[in-house]
């Protein structure tokens, strides 16, 4: 009987329906200071001085520290792993607090008081003199000659620039009778959203510091700090208990650094950062928010002769994770609808904005809007059925790409949009809605998407666990890979039992808070690496484990190790399925041999160096209300193509909120800035529109469980995928609706309004007077 | 003492309590710092995320917009009070878990004390009213999908009828 690959019960679930479950805010000793920051009032420019004598007369501070007072360090935040190469490291950007303001919000001071309301008052006393110098918002203006320049190293704003090229693109499209299909497709900026806000606190103990931090990645998180204070990582402890949410945002330090310095300022005393959720929106992370001009030329046979695909991604303030994710993003391409002749090229481009970092998905869904968005004219242009279209162009089966060696090993894409297409009754459905024309108009849309699973070849993939076999049989498992709400830590148990023999996934104890004192050393939740990189660890840790286990049951049963194996819980012999001793009969024989005791242990690491195509689409449907102009998403489904399911019902509610994200991107979220001071209009959870209850339908979620040959579970990436595909699909039902190809996100209904004037769908009468 | 504390006694759980609180104080920060009801979670602190619910005479609030000190004389119930003597969970609770409505775990007190206050109503609402309902609570993992699934289960299962097919 298979352990893995059932939907069992979630490890946490009764602790967190009881409200039981510890988040770093349940955590904090009740004589933590508290730290509140300073975030500047305007765009770009310098801060002069900073007048503290008020803030430090109020009871209750303890102290006011400035952008005058942090260490000459500059420090990178990126999530990602550390490259021994110095070409390969991140931009070290960074200050605690900043004399130099890049955006609206940027941290320039902290006042540390006894109680929350003694800091807030210290810090609206604070007096700021600033240098205001121009802003500039739009990641094309930035690039232009004589633009306000962010950060001296780099010149016009550019982070970084890469292009990649095939074939011969100039001479390809010269070629006569071909078919142009242009455009520019637009993403906003939009925040992760998680319902808990970043926040942590800091202390010494013994000398050393300690972050208890709400975090996706604690082993990056104590480098970061470590490089941050200048000081030596093995004094650094990080410690991650449970999180309420993270989507990219907490691949990042945020607050972490700034916290435990503070805490160095007042001799070592706890303190707290609390993140309000409008410094959340604002002084955290955000998505790139990307423009991007794709040219495609079709044959008139509805083949894509030559592609060229620019991206513009707005980085905002600080370099983050900087030009990875823009280069993700142009990468897509050639593998997405592989073609003869492309040309690329990937800008990363610094703006007066918040920081952009990894956010669910980390640049795909951008891309995926435009391509599929670029591909559905396509068909249209040819006059063939979009599905058509997409078989025809789609990357095939045996599909290897020549720089992370991934392969389409199965006809996913086609498999998945049948799948698709025959639950919902695709074709008979765009049939019926083609005659549409009343004040209500419904449309179904359909769009595609892959993404790799892990960061292989780019960066470093590894995974290390730890497993004990504890005196009643069961077994302790550690690794450094984070439960941030997916249900890692249920998957692991799953697979750990799978992989030892134990008789349920309830045998595992999956320790759940990683502390680096502690922990093996892992990378943490990003990439959706972690099922698939964990499985190499855990079935590597788990084999050592047995082996140690059927050392010793060759000791006490004499019987020879080949003939034995581990079978629900039991040493059996293999020839006769004779169960000879429990592994909990096993266990104290051995810890209590008055000569040779031994405590059970194995641990190891795996370097991974593979990574594995996810695949999938997502099918919407949508009823316009012409005179409204308003979407209503009346179906959505999503099939993926992520391997074998490790836990199915956790699989399809990881699925569901990917396509939750993915409607609020294509059809409300967005987060809003003044054009004439750069302040940011819509940092909190009333206006900036996250979809609600009423606002989805009924999410379905089908697979395909090709199994993934690379992976001992034949498992890979879901974390992310299911973001990627929902907002080009939703703008493909609407184009099937209303015949208008809107290439801007987010679709509500001031664009829409705009857009169907435009098109002359709707014929606005207080215009024309 | 100052004319900024006050003495405030309510029924918090089931159990008569008193405590001293700045007048300022959310009931949030009271149940949460006072009475360490780990349940009532801080997602916003204006009311828009719902993260913070409690009933309060049976009405579901959010408590980060209630001043701790309008306590006074109510019943405050929050997700604890659930909990059976032994830890049996209430049948929303094991809907909530069946369901696989549980994700990164910290909208969830609040969508079920909502749930308790839509299902004391004893009434069998529309998939539309229900979806309503529940609106005053926003989700990052869910898709609200699967609590859509447990809500409307325990909905049918009380009023002793079938669960229609979705």
């Amino acid at each position: 009987m298979s352990i893995a690959y059932k939907s069992e019960v979630r490890v946490d679930a009764f602790d967190k329906v009881t409200g039981r479950t510890k988040y770093y805010e349940d955590l904090i000793p009740a004589d933590a200071l508290y730290v509140r920051i300073k975030h500047a009032e305007i765009a770009h420019g310098f801060v002069k001085k900073i007048d503290t004598d008020a803030a430090e007369k109020i009871p209750g501070v303890v102290k006011v520290l400035t952008c005058f007072d942090v260490p000459d360090i500059p420090f990178p935040t990126a999530g990602h792993p550390w490259s021994m190469d110095p070409s390969h490291q991140d931009v070290a950007d960074r200050y605690l607090l900043n004399q130099h303001v890049h955006y609206w919000g940027d941290d320039i001071a902290v006042v540390i008081a006894e109680d929350e309301v003694s800091a807030s008052q210290g810090v609206r006393a604070l007096k700021v003199e600033y240098e205001e110098l121009p802003f500039v918002l739009d990641v094309l203006k930035a690039m232009e000659p004589g633009a306000p320049q962010l950060h001296e190293k780099y010149p016009n704003n550019i982070l970084k620039h890469t292009s990649m090229t095939k074939g011969d693109y100039k001479k390809a499209i010269e070629e006569p009778g071909l078919i142009k299909v242009e455009g520019w497709y637009d993403t906003p900026t939009v925040q992760h959203c998680h319902i808990e806000n970043h926040g942590c606190f800091a202390y010494e103990e013994n000398g050393r510091m300690t972050v208890v931090s709400s975090t996706q990645i604690p082993h990056i998180i104590r480098r970061v700090v470590g490089q941050a204070l200048g000081r030596s990582w093995g004094n650094i402890r990080i410690i991650k208990p449970y999180i309420g949410g993270g989507f990219g945002n907490k691949q990042d330090a945020l607050y972490e650094p700034l916290c435990a310095w503070c805490c160095t300022q007042v001799g070592g005393r706890c303190v707290r950062v609390i993140c309000s959720r409008e410094e959340t929106f604002v002084s955290n992370r955000v998505r790139h928010a990307m423009r991007i001009h794709l040219v495609t030329w079709l044959t008139p046979d509805g083949s894509i002769a030559a592609r060229k695909v620019e991206c513009f991604s707005n980085q905002g303030a600080y370099a983050s994770h900087g030009h990875s994710i823009c280069a993700k993003a142009m990468g897509s391409f050639a593998q997405h609808y592989p073609c003869a002749h492309m040309e690329c090229d990937a800008y990363t481009v610094f703006t007066n904005r918040p920081t952009a970092g990894a956010m669910r998905g980390y640049g795909m869904p951008q891309a995926s809007f435009a391509d599929e968005s670029n591909i559905e004219d396509c068909a249209e242009a040819v006059g063939m059925d979009p599905m058509e279209f997409r078989n025809k162009n789609i990357m095939p089966q045996g599909f290897v790409d020549g720089f992370s060696k991934n392969e389409n090993f199965y006809d996913t894409y086609r498999e998945c949009m049948a799948k698709g297409a025959a639950y919902v009754d695709y074709e008979k459905k765009r049939a019926e809605y083609a005659n549409d024309t009343g004040p209500i108009r419904r449309g179904i849309g359909l769009a595609t998407f892959w993404y790799n699973t892990g960061v292989y070849p780019i960066s470093l993939e590894t995974s290390s666990n730890r497993m004990l076999l504890n005196l009643d049989g069961t077994v302790t498992m550690q690794c450094g890979e984070t439960e941030i709400g997916q249900g890692a830590d249920t998957a692991y148990a799953q697979m750990t039992a799978e992989a030892i023999g134990l008789a349920s996934y309830r045998d595992v104890n999956v320790v759940s808070c990683q502390d680096t004192d502690i922990t093996p050393t892992g990378l943490g939740a990003y990439a959706s690496r972690q099922t698939y990189m964990a499985g190499f660890s855990i079935s590597q840790t788990a084999a050592l484990l047995k082996e140690k286990i059927l050392k010793h049951a060759q000791a006490l049963t004499r019987q020879a190790p080949l003939n034995l194996d581990i079978v629900d819980g039991y040493v059996v012999r293999k020839d006769d399925n004779r169960r000879l001793m429990s592994l909990s009969e096993l266990a104290m024989t051995v810890q209590y041999d008055p000569v040779n005791s031994d405590h059970i242990t194995a641990e190891s690491t795996y370097t991974i160096r593979n990574n594995a195509y996810s695949f999938g689409c997502t099918f919407a449907e949508v009823e316009v209300n012409i005179p409204m102009c308003k979407v209503t998403v009346t179906r959505m489904v999503n099939v993926h193509d992520c391997g074998r399911l490790i836990n199915p019902a956790l699989a399809e509610a990881q699925v569901h909120g990917g396509m939750s994200m993915a409607i609020g991107f294509g059809a409300s979220e967005q987060l809003l800035f003044d054009e004439r001071n750069g302040k940011p209009l819509n940092n909190n959870l009333l206006d900036y529109k996250l979809s609600t209850f009423m606002d989805h339908p009924r999410l379905e979620a089908l697979f395909i469980e090709n199994p993934e040959p690379t992976s001992p579970f034949g498992t890979k990436a879901l974390g992310e995928p299911p973001a990627c595909s929902g907002a080009p699909a939703i703008r493909n039902a609407i184009k099937q609706a209303t015949g208008v190809a809107i290439d801007h996100i987010p679709i509500n209904p001031q664009v829409l309004y705009a857009e169907l004037v435009k098109a002359g769908v709707i014929h606005d009468e207080w215009q024309e007077v | 003492m100052s004319a900024q504390y006050k003495l405030v006694r309510f029924n918090l759980n089931g159990k008569e309590v008193e405590k001293m609180v700045d007048v300022r104080a959310s009931l949030t920060d009271m149940l949460r710092n006072d009475f360490r009801m780990t349940s009532v979670k801080k997602g916003c602190e204006v009311g828009e995320c719902g993260a913070c619910n409690v009933l309060i005479d049976g009405e579901a609030f959010n408590s980060c917009i209630y001043l701790a000190i309008w306590a006074e004389g109510k019943k405050i119930q929050t997700l604890e009070s659930l909990l059976g003597p032994g830890g049996e969970l209430s049948d929303i609770q094991e809907a909530f878990v069946e369901e696989t409505a549980i994700q990164c775990g910290f909208c969830t007190p609040g969508f079920i004390m909502t749930t308790v206050e839509i299902l004391n109503a004893g009434k069998l609402y529309s998939d539309e009213e229900l979806r309503r309902l529940l609106a005053g609570h926003l989700c990052r993992c869910t898709g609200y999908e699967n609590i859509f699934r447990a809500v409307k289960k325990v909905m049918y299962r009380r009023l002793g009828k079938e669960l229609p097919e979705a």
